[in-house]
């Protein structure tokens, strides 16, 4: 049977090979090759070697950046986790009104991140102003904050969700045969439930390191970078380098900057599956 | 512990959980108020009191947001973008994952493990190149973006097919087969049924992504033609020195209600869909 399918492959391949080609292999290439050069449009391209990435800390936007970036994403990827499996935890215990609790933290998750970050600056400016305190747009400490309470509300409900359908696979029989040896709630909740639902916390993280490290529409329309840029993330430090910045050598540094950004997710993406891949116990 | 003492922990658990809730709702329930008043009472000093009779201007803001923001074009743009991306990737996807996983071989390993490296590479890696390419291949309107969409939402949709395709019986296919099908019929005769499950989980993430993405329709397509739902806000909110809050409330409001009431009513495909996505992904 394969020979006869192997036949077929234009059909079945080649037209996600060629969209895929077009919208991911060429460009990708294309853009590991224009960091190495000068570029305003693609016509005058002239090569410069390394010297764009020798550029990308000409000034300390990138840096700060990268440590309001690593900070945010520390700080949210443990409040989403912890949030989200407490919660799952209290909605598989069958208490009432179980699926309208699940219906609404879930909900956030489908409003996209612009629409999302102008809810949240009308609802924080609002808070701040009662507090005469400045403007989210006007002070970094709590544009951060507002960006962690904003990725919360959105992204916690998401774990719960994965996070609910591990506990369910959790073998009844496992916690009865622990209750009977005489295990206490505490010790069932660590040595049984945790360690059987070790593959929900490897996406889990997975999932909320990517999306805080690379998030991007909520930085823009929540802040957008204010006050100074203080309030910049690594995506958003990117687009701003590419397209905010008038000058002959500011599009080859943001790519030079996106090529540095990539490898950094890489790194920490396979860190973090290899970290918590060893953890998990096998069923 | 006691059953009375469990069941007045339950309740008192059940209470937090509803206040919870309801601080959960609240930034939308704000946004909808809001909707509804003058522009006057949503200065930030304001934003929290409610519409009084004096206040309210009942659906003005709506008319207003709709025609300046011109959101019905924008919402028929997002409507075709993503509908015909979504079809395009499963029909796509779904034929390329049956090969990979059916013939082993150089094309289907390259094939699969792009497919998976795609997924971690950040938009920013590719935004320039990408934009400049689909410009060169006019694939910058609405009608042919869905070609850029296959491209870069491919990944998720081959890993996702393979993955169930791995627990696939190849029996049914082989009997097909001896019946005289040719691999063209046995793919839509008898895997397609088979994939069913799989295919709204997959559509139900691929469309949450097309639906919200602001930056690559930003790049992509010319923002003074063609304008889909993110960017018309986005635009609505920057290219005016002061914002009217009321009709940008308004527009929120009518944004976010479509995808709420689909969400209530098929609550449990696209809460099956996150759960089968994240375990394959």
């Amino acid at each position: 049977m394969q020979k006869t399918i192997k036949k077929y492959w234009p059909i079945f391949v080649l037209p996600t090979l060629a969209a895929f080609i077009i919208g991911f292999i060429w460009p990708f290439i294309w853009g590991i090759y224009l960091s190495f050069c000068q570029f305003t449009t693609v016509q005058d391209v002239t090569f410069v070697g390394l010297s764009n990435y020798a550029k990308i800390w000409i000034d300390d936007t990138f840096t700060h950046a990268f440590f309001f970036t690593a900070a945010f994403t520390v700080v949210s990827v443990v409040l989403i986790n912890a949030f989200g499996f407490g919660l799952a935890l209290l909605l598989t215990r069958k208490l009432r009104g179980t699926n309208i609790f699940r219906t609404v933290f879930f909900m956030p998750n489908l409003i996209g991140g612009i629409v999302l970050g102008y809810i949240w600056k009308t609802l924080l400016d609002g808070v701040l102003t009662l507090m005469s305190k400045p403007l989210l747009s006007l002070d970094e400490t709590y544009g951060f904050w507002g960006l962690v309470i904003l990725m919360c509300w959105q992204q916690i409900g998401y774990m719960m969700i994965i996070y609910i359908a591990g506990l369910q696979n959790v073998p009844i029989d496992l916690i009865e045969a622990a209750r009977i040896d005489g295990a206490s709630n505490r010790q069932i909740l660590f040595r049984v439930k945790i360690p059987m639902v070790m593959p929900s916390f490897t996406i889990c993280l997975f999932l909320t390191l990517t999306n805080s490290f690379k998030l991007f529409d909520q930085n823009l329309s929540l802040t957008a970078g204010e006050p100074a840029k203080a309030s910049q993330m690594l995506a958003l430090n990117i687009y701003d380098t590419f397209y905010a910045r008038s000058g002959a050598q500011w599009k080859g540094i943001g790519q030079a900057k996106a090529v540095v950004f990539f490898l950094l997710v890489v790194v920490i993406a396979l860190a973090q599956l290899r970290l918590t891949r060893s953890k998990e116990v096998q069923q | 512990m006691t059953f009375q003492a469990k069941r007045r922990t339950n309740t008192i658990l059940s209470i937090l959980l509803s206040i919870l809730s309801l601080i959960y709702i609240y930034p939308i329930a704000l946004i909808l108020f809001n909707s509804l008043k003058e522009e006057r009472a949503i200065s930030t000093t304001r934003v929290f009191e409610l519409p009084t009779a004096e206040t309210l201007t009942g659906l003005a803001n709506y008319i207003y947001g709709i025609q300046e923001m011109d959101f019905l074009k924008s919402f028929g743009y997002s409507l075709i973008i993503t509908v015909s991306s979504v079809v395009l990737i499963l029909l796509c996807c779904s034929m390329c994952a049956w090969y990979i996983t059916r013939v082993a071989g150089k094309l289907s390993k390259t094939m699969y493990y792009l497919c998976v490296f795609s997924m971690v590479v950040p938009f920013q890696m590719v935004m320039f190149t990408l934009a400049k390419t689909a410009d060169t291949l006019k694939l910058n309107n609405p009608f042919n973006i869905c070609i850029i969409y296959l491209g870069f939402g491919a990944g998720l949709a081959v890993f996702m097919f393979t993955g169930f395709m791995k627990s696939m019986p190849v029996e049914i296919e082989e009997a097909a087969m001896i019946d005289g099908c040719n691999p063209i019929q046995i793919f839509f005769r008898v895997v397609m049924p088979i994939l069913k499950p799989t295919m709204i989980s997959t559509a139900i993430l691929e469309t949450m992504w097309v639906w919200n993405d602001y930056l690559l329709p930003t790049l992509v397509l010319d923002i003074r033609t063609y304008r889909t739902i993110p960017m018309a806000i986005q635009y609505f909110r920057g290219s005016y020195g002061s914002v009217q809050m009321g009709p940008m409330m308004a527009c929120i409001i009518i944004t976010v209600l479509p995808i709420i009431i689909l969400y209530l009513l098929c609550q449990k495909h696209i809460i099956e869909g996150v759960v089968a996505g994240a375990v394959k992904g």
